[in-house]
């Protein structure tokens, strides 16, 4: 059933994978195959010709000057477009959410045209960097609360093209004044929750790859990822209420 | 130059604290040191600096055995005083120097202190080793210290630079540098250099390791000295065995960084060799305990290039492994790193998770399909591995926990 094979695409790995961005590719297809789907990860680095035939594209966290190279490679093949057009399922995180949408912001804070596959605008930020756990209510039916990490110097406003992801508990998140967290619109779902987001949050994994074969997936034993889950529930919470470790 | 009355008086208090934190058992005592030290004179750095010979080691991995083999081949020829215990900020620097008058001085520095430290202690030398991604959420981007770098290094003319001719953000980091002695170590972490320091566009990289930009002229410098299938090939030609201690491909690398700064400090590089293949465990790396009859390797690993090198040194299959993983500052607080180090290498085995994260860890093993369990408490990971032999590789504060809750066995 060669057919069959879910292709996963990582984009820049050495560009945009700055925060083990890449776990999130790992997560995706093992939770293909322990349910006896095939899948394959094939990572495209810069100067590569990206596909338009993948079914699934990630894009993780980057130094500007990668994420810059990054988004102007896409530009010019137009490669993710013609796969979104497709139907391709697409994840971004950090730097990937930036790329995606229609601007954000060069190291000296002059604008860099983005793909404009999100109606989202990123500037520069306040000057501090949002760093620490991050913790949303999502807005997407059917997730449970969103955990993860970020680290981010940029602020995102959401166009009205698109809707947020989640609402921010705890954390910062897009940082433009108003809650929100990621974005989403159609296939396309982007996050500040950089690194293995997925491997945290395993029903957004399964969310995506829903998309991806057509139905909802059988349940898998997620046993230590709860665990892990409720140990940083709790390790917020800790914080919240400024309690000891 | 006698040291004013206010730096002698500061030296003297910072030194006696330090002492009675040692003698209470709170530690090297440094820290605490260095800022009674500072608090009585501010300038105390500046005035124990002068007129001394002063080398400093900074980089990702490896500074405290490169800080450690360079004080070695120096104390062929004279007594050298050195920040041995890893204190490499500013509070360890002043007490280190305080413990002699004029002795030359061999200092670790953090990555991010370094451009202060070269303002502040005008060094003979500096030993830049490599760069790479590490505590992100503290440090942040790694570019930006290679930037920092250049520019400390642009405007200090008189000091003597050691670099990684084979770490491209090393090499641009030197790139302004007066007199450069490039160092070819045969560095394989390359996911931090795949984009252009200097540029930001595409760097090539040749199968050998040479490695060009593709838009602008930054490439590989030619190298004075490099490691070679295990031989140093000096500058004029001469092949040294290099035989070491302490073992893997990373202390290989080190001992030739520290054998080049050496020579420029007029050490004969042979005897320099001598001296650093005689240094053995450092700090507790690689060193061996004995808990309940069973013998415990300890391996330091803090980051996905150190993991990477880490790996390589656990021993073979079947033999199960412990690794301890924290998130505490000094190891920074987001543990995301652990999915771009390769542990699906560690198949075949079982591995015990421990540490403040051990969680994190769990799940990462799940995902690589390695036979794991988590076990609280370094004592009862060890005990959970069953074996005669155990690696127990670990990140920064989780190797000191590991060290200190198996030493009290």
């Amino acid at each position: 059933m060669a057919d069959s094979t879910v292709t996963i695409a990582l984009l820049y790995p050495e560009l945009l994978g700055t925060y083990g961005d890449g776990g999130n590719a790992t997560v995706l297809a093992e939770r293909l195959r322990w349910r006896g789907i095939g899948a394959q990860v094939v990572a495209f680095g810069a100067g590569e010709v990206v596909p338009t035939s993948c079914e699934l594209y990630l894009m993780g966290g980057g130094e500007d000057g990668p994420q810059a190279l990054a988004a102007r490679e896409l530009s010019e093949s137009r490669a993710l477009h013609a796969a979104v057009d497709n139907g391709a399922v697409v994840f971004g995180t950090c730097a990937g959410i930036q790329v995606l949408g229609q601007e954000f912001a060069n190291a000296d804070g002059s604008p860099h045209p983005g793909l404009a596959l999100l109606d989202v605008r990123t500037v520069r930020g306040p000057g501090t960097r949002a760093i620490g756990e991050l913790l949303s209510e999502p807005l997407v039916d059917g997730l449970p609360v969103l955990t993860g990490y970020e680290n981010h110097g940029a602020v995102t406003h959401l166009g009205s093209d698109v809707r947020p992801l989640g609402r921010v508990v705890h954390g910062v998140g897009n940082g433009g004044g108003d809650g929100t967290e990621g974005a989403v619109s159609g296939r396309i779902v982007a996050t500040y929750m950089h690194g293995p987001a997925l491997a945290r949050n395993p029903a957004l994994a399964d969310l995506l790859l829903s998309w991806v074969v057509g139905s909802t997936l059988a349940p898998l034993d997620d046993t230590e990822v709860d665990e892990l889950r409720a140990e940083r529930l709790r390790a917020v919470k800790r914080r919240r209420w400024r309690l000891p470790r | 130059m006698p040291l004013p009355v206010r730096t002698r008086v500061a030296t003297g208090a910072g030194l006696a604290v330090a002492a009675l934190s040692r003698r209470v058992g709170a530690g090297e005592g440094s820290v605490i040191g260095g800022r009674v030290l500072l608090a009585v004179d501010p300038g105390a750095l500046a005035r124990l600096a002068a007129g001394r010979s002063i080398a400093l080691v900074s980089g990702t991995n490896g500074k405290t055995t490169t800080t450690r083999m360079l004080a070695s081949a120096l104390e062929t020829r004279e007594p050298v005083v050195t920040n041995s215990a890893g204190a490499n900020l500013m509070t360890g620097l002043v007490t280190t120097l305080a413990r002699g008058a004029e002795e030359p001085a061999v200092l670790e520095v953090d990555e991010g202190l370094l451009p202060k430290a070269i303002v502040g202690l005008h060094p003979s030398v500096v030993l830049l080793l490599n760069l790479s991604r590490d505590q992100l959420d503290r440090i942040g981007e790694v570019r930006t210290h290679a930037q920092r770098w250049r520019a400390a290094l642009e405007a200090a003319p008189a000091t003597a630079v050691v670099a990684n001719a084979d770490d491209p953000l090393v090499a641009w980091a030197a790139g302004l540098a007066r007199q450069v002695t490039w160092v070819g170590t045969g560095q394989r972490w390359r996911l931090d250099a795949y984009s252009c320091p200097n540029c930001g566009e595409r760097i090539d990289w040749a199968d050998d390791g040479a490695w060009t930009c593709t838009n602008c002229t930054l490439a590989r410098p030619t190298a004075h000295l490099s490691l070679e299938d295990g031989e140093v090939v000096l500058s004029d030609g001469r092949r040294l065995t290099l035989s070491l201690q302490l073992p893997g491909w990373p202390n290989k690398a080190n001992a030739v960084m520290a054998a080049a700064a050496a020579e420029v400090l007029g050490v004969d590089p042979v005897a320099a060799l001598d001296a650093v293949g005689a240094v053995s465990h450092v700090a507790g790396r690689y060193q061996v305990l004995s808990v309940d009859g069973m013998s415990i390797r300890l391996l330091l690993a803090k980051n996905p290039a150190g993991w990477a090198e880490a790996l390589d040194l656990i021993r073979p299959a079947p033999m199960p492994v412990v690794v301890g993983i924290n998130a505490r500052i000094p190891d920074g607080r987001d543990p995301s790193w652990l999915w771009d180090v390769p542990f699906e290498r560690l198949r075949g085995r079982l591995v015990v998770c421990t540490g403040d994260r051990g969680r994190d860890l769990a799940v990462r093993l799940r995902y690589a399909e390695v036979d794991h369990r988590f076990v609280d408490g370094y004592l009862a990971a060890v005990r959970a591995a069953r074996a005669p032999d155990v690696d127990l590789a670990a990140n920064y504060t989780s190797f000191q926990d590991a060290r200190r809750e198996l030493a009290r066995g």
